[in-house]
């Protein structure tokens, strides 16, 4: 279903957002047209944290009741994370240069984000070389919910230890006329069902080469009879 | 269920103590690290008081994840493992006894390095009491979520290579917390000391809870 519709819908979505982000909404104040990339910055940093929610609460699932559907929606979610994520780091990387002068500042939103990417590349990993289907399933699982857990504590001891130096570019408010909002709520959604649809792709993809792997074995065995 | 966590400590303390395999070569790799940190940043020219609790972690964490490497790889030679999950008791003790034991390990290795530190790196001793319970509390945290991630990266290929890269990420408010607290503890200000003790314990209670709860998951079967 998802499958089927979901490109109609994105295809006059997609050019809706970026019509409005790049005609509609006016250029910012201070930072002129350099505020756009924001748009979709935070519609990518929104996805990677939907992304990775989407892990955690499968892996629970997975734990739970040992479902392969959740084993596997995990993985493909946590894909789409680390993509979003990465997106998310390198665009956020460019609008600091642009705005701060600088690549990189050790603020707690942005360095959150950065070990977020670490600890799902570090998933990713681990199933990439993990032993035997069931056992790396319930492995990853176990990564799935404490790699999870661990953003909030991550976020709070990092805007503790920042406390420490105060910055002096700190994060600057974007006041948002009403038009910007239009736009960033636009291209939010835009995303949002862009991860749906990906994610019900890759899921259907995973799900035939598993369906071929067991065709395949069942040939294999056929010949050797 | 407790006396199972704590029959598995003192198997591993016997084993230790038998074999020598860890605790020896996390030992001379700490100590190793501090010597290499004297090279590279000069405690002769320089005052490496304002680095030292840096300096000091990063040898104790990574020496460390050493040590927390073997944990579970000694496990799965002749299905070790195996005799653990079918032995009575709840499987999540199993965890509990690893975590405790390696906490043991690790920390009689930070007090007999702790002062060689300060020794090598030219920096005066302070800090007493508070920096025993940073070192304990610190310990628990890095050894807690080392325990459970060696578990899960002792089921792959490349677990020795895999077991740093999953640890670290997690461990960054470990870090941050016993950096801050030792450089508090030294310098005398026991309140910011006390301050981040608190992180840690906090950081401390969801690292030994939540493995804890899922660790009766993963080793089914």
């Amino acid at each position: 279903m998802v499958r089927r519709i979901f490109p109609w819908l994105l295809l006059p979505m997609g050019i809706t957002s970026l019509y409005l982000a790049f005609v509609v909404a006016p250029p910012e104040a201070t930072m002129a047209d350099r505020q756009r990339i924001m748009y979709f910055h935070v519609a990518s940093a929104w996805n990677a944290y939907l992304s990775f929610l989407v892990v955690f609460v499968a892996s629970i699932a997975y734990l739970r009741t040992g479902a392969r559907r959740w084993d596997r929606t995990a993985f493909c979610s946590a894909e789409l994370g680390v993509f979003f994520t990465s997106i998310a780091l390198v665009s956020g990387m460019v609008w600091g240069r642009s705005v701060w002068g600088k690549w990189w500042v050790w603020e707690p939103r942005l360095t959150t984000t950065l070990l977020l990417w670490f600890i799902y590349v570090g998933y990713l990993l681990l199933r990439a070389t993990g032993e035997g289907d069931e056992r790396r399933a319930r492995m990853a699982a176990g990564l799935g919910v404490i790699g999870f857990v661990d953003v909030p504590i991550v976020h709070m001891s990092v805007k503790w230890w920042n406390s420490y130096h105060p910055y002096v570019i700190g994060l600057t408010k974007v006041d948002m006329v009403p038009m910007m909002v239009v736009a960033l709520v636009a291209a939010v959604l835009t995303f949002t069902v862009f991860y749906v649809y990906m994610l019900d792709l890759r899921l259907h993809m995973e799900h035939l080469r598993e369906r071929t792997q067991i065709l395949k074995e069942n040939l294999l065995q056929g010949g050797m009879r | 269920m407790l006396a199972k966590s704590m029959a598995i400590v003192w198997k591993d303390v016997v084993v230790e103590f038998r074999a020598k395999e860890i605790l020896a070569a996390v030992l001379i790799f700490a100590a190793l690290v501090a010597l290499i940190f004297g090279f590279a940043f000069d405690p002769v020219e320089h005052d490496l008081t304002g680095i030292f609790p840096g300096l000091m972690w990063v040898a104790y964490f990574f020496a460390g994840t050493l040590g927390l490497n073997r944990s579970f790889i000694t496990e799965k030679q002749n299905d070790a493992l195996q005799g653990l999950v079918l032995a009575p008791g709840d499987r999540s003790a199993i965890f509990l006894g690893k975590f405790l034991a390696n906490w043991l390990f690790m920390t009689l290795v930070e007090l007999i390095l702790t002062p060689v530190f300060f020794a090598l790196l030219n920096v005066s001793f302070k800090g007493g009491l508070l920096l025993a319970a940073v070192l304990a509390l610190a310990t628990v945290g890095f050894t807690a979520a080392g325990t459970f991630l060696s578990g899960l990266a002792a089921n792959t290929r490349a677990s020795e290579v895999l077991l740093p890269i999953l640890l670290f990420p997690l461990l960054v408010p470990v870090v941050i917390g016993a950096v801050r607290a030792t450089a508090g503890a030294m310098a005398g200000d026991a309140a910011t000391a006390v301050a981040w003790l608190r992180a840690l314990a906090a950081y401390d209670a969801v690292f030994v809870v939540v493995p804890f709860l899922v660790f009766e998951y993963l080793l089914e079967g």
